[in-house]
């Protein structure tokens, strides 16, 4: 057990160092920061916003994780997001409540990710040409259940999920760390992971192997289905609103990129849902200095893009390859010749 | 002889002919120079950066930067005609080396830092959409006789249609392209790239330079279709052109190239292009079609070509090698 925390930690380190880093940038442009409140029974704070703000990438990147570590990808999750969204606003608009709403949106985003996870596991299409389908055409649906307008709602059951607190905490924060725990814990506690690591690595051996990828493979895409909705049905109850235009616009994006900062590698294999998280908050944590530092928003997409790409090279195979032959080069100085002709490392294929 | 990696090919044409031809019995108008005229001009700049992209995708990659590149272009020209007294021409050369490197400098991350292109062009995608809003947040227009004389030169033909200069670009870019794919050390490369990166260097190409080149390439297409695009609107606008590389992807695909490289032809994506173009002309004689409609039949038409993609390829390969494929993906 202890074991296994000291592994999770090792392997989530330079995700939270970079975190640390970039939260010490917020404290350094904005020296509040970290100043927590409890005003109108519930906590204030730019710490607090960071996490709430990021709620809709991290519900993403918590099902594209495991989408990713079978080597798939799943581009449609911010247009599912926008179908759930219009979804659940058209219900209580019909008059029904905010649970059958909810329900309703679940049931729409699981439908997706079945049509997704059908089109990869058993057509055997790529999957990003697979949710390319649903990404384009997405939209389009959610405006035909929106007829084109934005539907607002007053619901409070509903407003609560994006707006609301519980115990002071925002809704939010409470649903996307709840989720994050129980499919960690689902996926780590049981053989779950795994078997998904093992199609990603190699699936026509995990099959020879014995596990039914098909199903797995569906039950992932499934899961990210299911993430998508929830983050829909708070984005429209955050504006009390369903935008079939605008809510989840390029956060698929976001969520690919929070899983790849996560350390994880597009080319499936191993995942931690746990760096993925990291990965969602730091980038919210970019958002967040850029506002903070009272630049003007002009700016805000050449730093974000400039940030993130000095972190995508930081973590990019062949720089950790050349920093894995510096210190080894500079250990073995320090050893035997004939100690230091065994140490010379072996190229790492996957980030 | 019909070669089965030219079907998708032909039924991207015959899709078209019979839209067309079906769209002609219901709405005769149709079939008049005009709209056949308007549909290349609206769309060159689409089909300009669509063959860049048809190259990146044939090589195995995808470039998801173009939308914010054209963007960038129209921007970038619009401010420095309007603070400085350069000539338009000297600015399309500026611009278009600027977007060549641009192309180039991610082409290179991709193969140096042995980085996926999908993250890479996506960073490049914020950094190019991150310029433009530095450069200017307003829709700057564009006034100058020089854009007024490149506007004016159309040919009028029989039945009021207008052949606009930037529809003979587009069509020279897919004449020079197909060319280049086909006909040209540089194209076979990129085939051989999207075949498979360890089969072809074993086979002697150059990867970083291959690599390098497609990426500069699809940049400096995307930088030539900004200029396509602010001959067709006047004006540069830092939110113009969102998601216009989906759309090229889609026309790519519709057009029969895979995506997963290797197979596919620039002129399937000149009739993807028009198929895209075809719908939207449809849905406004229509009138009583909602916009959102064109977005569900283009996602419907890509989803039954991959479809036909992946029966043809199945069919192909169930009969040479019936049991070592069962599980690629």
């Amino acid at each position: 057990m202890v074991h296994g925390f000291q592994a999770t930690l090792r392997r989530i380190a330079p995700q939270l160092i970079i975190l640390a880093v970039v939260l010490l940038l917020n404290f350094l442009v904005f020296p509040d920061f970290f100043k927590i409140e409890f005003q109108n029974d519930r906590l204030f704070g730019n710490l607090v916003d960071v996490f709430n703000r990021g709620a809709p990438t991290a519900l993403l990147c918590i099902g594209m994780t495991l989408v990713i570590a079978t080597k798939g990808i799943d581009l449609s999750v911010g247009a599912v997001m926008a179908i759930a969204g219009a979804t659940a606003a058209d219900l209580v608009v019909s008059g029904y409540g905010w649970g059958t709403a909810l329900i309703g949106a679940i049931s729409v985003g699981l439908m997706c990710g079945l049509w997704n996870g059908v089109l990869v596991a058993f057509l055997r299409i790529q999957p990003i040409v697979a949710t390319l389908v649903l990404m384009v055409a997405g939209r389009g649906i959610a405006q035909l259940i929106t007829e084109g307008t934005i539907l607002t709602f007053l619901n409070e059951g509903l407003i609560h999920l994006g707006a609301g607190t519980v115990l002071g905490i925002p809704t939010p924060i409470l649903i996307w760390i709840g989720l994050g725990a129980i499919v960690t814990l689902g996926v780590r506690r049981t053989a779950l992971g795994m078997l998904v690591e093992a199609i990603g690595i190699n699936e026509a051996s995990s099959r020879v192997a014995g596990i039914n990828s098909r199903v797995l493979l569906v039950s992932v895409y499934l899961v990210s289905g299911f993430c998508a909705a929830i983050a829909g049905v708070i984005v429209a109850a955050d504006i009390k609103g369903a935008d079939a235009n605008n809510a989840g616009l390029w956060l698929e994006l976001d969520a690919i990129l929070a899983v790849v900062i996560g350390g994880n590698s597009l080319l499936g294999g191993r995942f931690s849902i746990t760096a993925s998280l990291i990965g969602a908050l730091i980038i919210q944590s970019v958002n967040s200095v850029i506002l903070l530092s009272g630049l003007p928003p002009e700016f805000n997409l050449v730093i974000k893009a400039l940030i993130i790409i000095a972190i995508l090279v930081i973590q990019s195979p062949t720089v950790k390859h050349a920093l894995y032959i510096l210190r080894a080069s500079a250990e073995s100085e320090a050893l035997e010749p004939a100690r230091a002709a065994q140490l010379t490392p072996p190229k790492e294929t996957a980030q | 002889m019909i070669r089965s990696t030219h079907l998708p090919l032909l039924v991207t044409v015959l899709t078209f002919l019979v839209a067309f031809a079906l769209c002609g019995s219901q709405y005769p108008s149709m079939l008049t120079t005009r709209v056949v005229a308007n549909l290349l001009t609206d769309n060159a700049f689409l089909g300009i950066v669509a063959v860049g992209m048809t190259f990146v995708i044939i090589s195995g990659g995808i470039d998801l930067s173009v939308g914010s590149v054209i963007a960038f272009t129209g921007v970038f020209l619009a401010v420095v005609l309007r603070d400085t007294s350069l000539h338009p021409l000297a600015a399309f050369a500026l611009v278009l080396s600027l977007t060549v490197a641009f192309g180039a400098a991610m082409g290179a991350i991709i193969h140096y830092l042995d980085m996926p292109a999908f993250i890479v062009t996506l960073a490049g995608m914020f950094l190019a959409r991150g310029l433009a809003y530095v450069l200017s947040t307003d829709s700057v227009p564009i006034t100058h006789e020089f854009y007024d004389f490149l506007q004016s030169l159309y040919w009028k033909a029989p039945g009021g249609g207008r052949f606009r200069l930037t529809g003979v670009i587009m069509l020279l870019t897919f004449l020079i392209g197909m060319i280049m794919a086909h006909r040209t050390r540089f194209g076979q490369n990129v085939y051989a790239l999207g075949g498979g990166a360890q089969t072809a260097k074993l086979m002697g190409v150059p990867l970083a330079q291959t690599t390098i080149r497609i990426y500069a390439l699809s940049g400096g297409l995307a930088g030539l279709a900004g200029i396509v695009f602010s001959l067709y609107t006047s004006a540069g606008y830092s939110l113009a052109t969102v998601g216009v590389e989906l759309d090229a992807i889609a026309a790519v695909v519709i057009g029969g190239t895979l995506l997963t490289g290797g197979t596919g032809f620039v002129a399937g994506t000149f009739f993807g292009i028009l198929i895209m173009g075809l719908i939207q002309t449809y849905i406004v004689f229509d009138g009583t079609l909602s916009s959102w409609w064109t977005k569900i039949v283009i996602g419907g038409l890509l989803f039954a070509f991959i479809l036909l993609q992946k029966g043809l390829t199945w069919a192909t390969t169930a009969r040479r090698k019936p049991l070592t494929d069962f599980a690629a993906p």
